[in-house]
């Protein structure tokens, strides 16, 4: 379906097929019409890529302890630095699509126990050594081994054993898994020569560029790759990556042309900032979430009626409104929302509705002492004015909440997953398998919420063997529900990813896998 | 031994035994904040097996005292450890910052220094009237004001409204000496604009100190002119004190630079210290805390010995 859908909209670009007729395909393939205009935008885009020039970015998520090692790349400087010099085998598209990058083809067998990736031909690394499905099946090693300490250790866990015949790399899995291909696209797995096992830090891949200057903290620059093998990436001669942690230097940065784009502006200046002409915002809904984090096991939270009337009490329009500046949308409960595939978009919206919980509240036989919540903004920006929010408008239910601040030193380690009740944030999983397994799962090491619930184990676990995509979805709509009614999340908004760019810039389109275009804004985008 | 060498060597002796406390202030300062290193690092990514993997790995379940004298040891020997978080050498790392925030204080030194003693002259001169208003009045504002709101004053007028000079200082090797001028222009000013005031007032405050003795009353009986008498009578008595001002101020511009270059994106030694800090890396925060120690205490040994040789009653002790 998204091969014809891509093969259209690239036909309505040249003008050989009509918009409206391109959006009427896509309707009648399921797909929503902002789905489908992003994708005829991007594809009229693609058409006029200009070749050469300069981009610069200017970035927070930089730290002087970064290293070139995609195992260890763990915020969005490194994630994007890496991705000038490397590739994974398949990437995940703006339609949540799975699309091949240095994999060419990907076949599962029937149970979805074991999965083939077919080696792209004719791709070699920028020291000139082409690329093997030894170099493959060496990389995926590397990150299973402890010591490397990879990021991606969780999802090569599940790999038993890895197979090497020609140009096939097969993944033989323990349990069946049908969301692999989308494991294989976390932003650690870039194919390295030899699995980056003789020099995890070299900076040799496949990817566009190729490094010229790396001082970690400060400032990394790439050279046009000219051997790569994709004409649609990479289309300026040089890019380069400016840390800039600060808010304001950034925003001042790219005011004054310093840098073409910028990441993560302050939804409190977005307003203001609209109003310089040279500055276009650029917000998308992604799959980032706020959240307040109950213990399903700890007093008071053990008892439902008290997570149900917590639930009630929150009002989630006015967090989006105040929190966010409008700049995201209200969350239900569960950690999904539309920027998932198979998402259920039928489950019922929760409201604030304070008589309800008022009714929980009592229902619960609570004494009447306060319940503490614990919040520090190093758990979200604008997390304690959210609780002072949620504090609120829980006592306008009679509910008499507590709010604690916390300092934002030694928070991860003092305050999450030791205090009951407290403000948390996830940054999202590419599918809802991994997301459920990483933190909602029984077993799950991230269980923050102390969620302990067979009957939503075994739906997930039968859920990431289900090949039917019919029958998946159900799985995951009732997951949601038992999540929803039962859970000790409270999440009242997801965040959009809020970037911004200068005059220069071109290209751009809008993909809810991550911030600045899924950590590709420089490689995709071009000079205007 | 000449009494002034021998004072030196006391101060330089007291100036070791001070940074040595300092380290242990400084390793105790960070025992006392709440996580350790490796809760910082993973943060919400942490699990239990993670955190004693790590812990074990960095040699982090050893008790502080053995760390810290296993640290001590080394800095000894010249070997300042390597960083917890990305293993790479102390030292190499340090060296280049250091060599920007030097290179960043020496203009702004250059600049702040001089000035700030003419316009100190200039107030003393004509104490009381207009001049020294205008100059003590616009000094004491631009001090007044916290420096990082200078900094965003000065980028949003001199970057991006009028984009004379770049908003960001980002400076590397490959750039001429004019570029990198350029870079800095903008936290040069600031810097600037933050340390006159006090060494601007200082000036002015011991010159009219000692426009008040006899000796000035002479040499106005005598008829000198007023300009004379400040440069030929007043400034030589008035140096030990301007000096100490001009040492304080010169290793602000070293060790107090920490929010200009976090505004202005300078790779420094501050940028360098809040990264590391905020990961918990000791070591790290050691060596700089005790590189910062020793260019303060240096500085003002510095200040001592200059003010003991411009007085000759210390100078030739009876």
């Amino acid at each position: 379906m998204n091969d014809e859908l891509k093969y259209l909209a690239g036909r309505a670009a040249q003008g050989r097929v009509s918009r409206r007729a391109f959006m009427g395909r896509a309707a009648a393939l399921g797909v929503g019409a902002g789905m489908a205009s992003n994708m005829l935008a991007s594809a009229v885009s693609a058409q006029g890529a200009v070749k050469g020039g300069m981009l610069r970015a200017g970035l927070q998520g930089g730290e002087s302890t970064n290293t070139l090692d995609p195992a260890l790349a763990a915020s969005e400087v490194p994630a994007e630095v890496n991705y000038a010099w490397g590739e994974p085998l398949v990437e995940v598209g703006i339609d949540g699509s799975i699309e091949p990058r240095l994999a060419s083809d990907i076949s599962s067998s029937p149970d979805a126990k074991s999965w083939s990736f077919k080696v792209r031909s004719g791709v070699t690394f920028s020291n000139g050594k082409s690329l093997t499905a030894d170099d493959i099946k060496a990389t995926i090693e590397r990150h299973t081994d402890e010591n490397s300490q990879s990021g991606a250790l969780g999802i090569v866990q599940g790999i038993e054993s890895i197979d090497v015949s020609g140009d096939m790399v097969t993944l033989n899995l323990h349990t069946p898994n049908a969301d692999l291909p989308y494991l294989m696209a976390d932003y650690h797995l870039l194919i390295q020569p030899n699995g980056g096992k003789d020099d995890p830090t070299a900076g040799i891949g496949t990817g566009p560029y190729t490094v010229e200057i790396n001082e970690p903290g400060v400032r990394h620059a790439f050279k046009k790759n000219p051997n790569y093998w994709d004409s649609d990436y990479g289309h300026a001669d040089e890019v380069e990556i400016l840390v800039i942690n600060d808010n304001t230097a950034r925003i001042a940065a790219l005011q004054s042309g310093q840098v073409d784009m910028i990441n993560r502006v302050d939804p409190k200046v977005v307003n203001l900032l609209r109003r310089d002409a040279n500055v276009q915002i650029k917000n998308v809904a992604g799959r980032g979430h706020y959240v307040f984090i109950m213990h399903c096991n700890a007093e008071p939270f053990a008892n439902n009626d008290m997570r149900m009337a917590l639930k009630y009490a929150i009002n989630r329009q006015e967090m989006v409104d105040k929190i966010l500046g409008g700049l995201g949308t209200a969350g239900n409960d569960f950690p999904i929302n539309a920027a998932y595939p198979l998402f259920d978009a039928g489950i019922e919206q929760r409201e604030y509705d304070p008589d309800k919980a008022a009714f929980h509240y009592k229902a619960s036989g609570h004494d009447g002492s306060p319940i503490i919540l614990r919040a520090a903004n190093a758990a979200f920006p604008g997390a304690v004015e959210a609780a002072q929010l949620f504090q609120q408008s829980a006592a306008a239910a009679g509910i008499p909440l507590e709010l604690k601040r916390e300092p934002d030193d030694g928070y991860w380690d003092n305050v999450w997953n030791v205090e009951p009740f407290c403000a948390s944030y996830w940054s999202g999983r590419p599918v809802q398998d991994q997301m459920y397994s990483t933190a909602y799962l029984s077993t799950a090491d991230w269980n923050d919420t102390k969620f302990y619930n067979e009957k939503f184990d075994n739906l997930l676990l039968a859920a990431r063997a289900e090949l039917n995509q019919t029958v998946r979805k159900q799985m995951y709509s009732d997951m949601a529900h038992i999540l929803r009614d039962e859970g000790g999340l409270i999440l009242p908004m997801f965040n959009d990813f809020v970037d911004a760019i200068g005059p220069r810039v071109a290209g751009w389109t809008d993909n809810p896998n991550g911030e600045m275009m899924s950590s590709r804004a420089l490689y995709s985008c071009w000079v205007a | 031994m000449h009494p002034v060498i021998k004072l030196v060597a006391q101060r330089v002796a007291l100036g070791i035994l001070l940074l040595w406390i300092v380290s242990l202030l400084i390793f105790w300062g960070t025992e006392m904040l709440p996580g350790d290193v490796a809760s910082a690092i993973l943060g919400q990514s942490a699990t239990p097996v993670s955190l004693a993997n790590l812990r074990e790995k960095m040699g982090l379940n050893d008790p502080a005292h053995v760390r810290y004298m296993r640290w001590f040891i080394g800095v000894l020997h010249g070997d300042l450890g390597t960083a917890l978080t990305n293993g790479k050498d102390i030292a190499s790392s340090i060296g280049s910052r250091l060599g920007n925030t030097l290179f960043l204080a020496f203009w702004a030194a250059i600049i702040a220094v001089p000035l700030s003693i003419v316009l100190g002259l200039v107030a003393a001169r004509y104490a009381g009237r207009w001049p020294d208003k205008v100059i003590s009045g616009v000094t004491l504002a631009t001090i007044s004001l916290p420096e990082f709101v200078v900094g965003y004053i000065a980028m949003f007028i001199l970057a991006v409204n009028y984009r004379v000079f770049p908003s960001t200082a980002l400076i590397y090797d490959s750039m001429t000496l004019w570029q990198k001028l350029n870079a800095i222009a903008l936290p040069v000013i600031v810097l600037v604009l933050v340390v006159l005031a006090h060494m601007m007032r200082m000036t002015r405050a011991a010159i009219l100190n000692v426009m008040q003795s006899a000796y000035i009353e002479t040499a106005e009986l005598k008829g000198l002119k007023q300009s004379t008498i400040i440069s030929r009578h007043a400034f030589p008595n008035a140096i030990a004190p301007v000096v100490n001002v001009v040492m304080l101020n010169l290793a602000y511009l070293v060790v107090g630079v920490v929010v200009v270059e976090v505004v202005f994106v300078y790779p420094g030694m501050g940028q360098y210290l809040v990264d590391h800090v905020s990961k918990r890396d000791v070591p790290v925060v050691q060596a700089c805390g005790l590189i910062f120690a020793a260019v303060y205490i240096g500085l003002n040994i510095l200040a001592d010995v200059i003010s003991i040789l411009t007085n000759p009653r210390l100078r030739h002790p009876k």
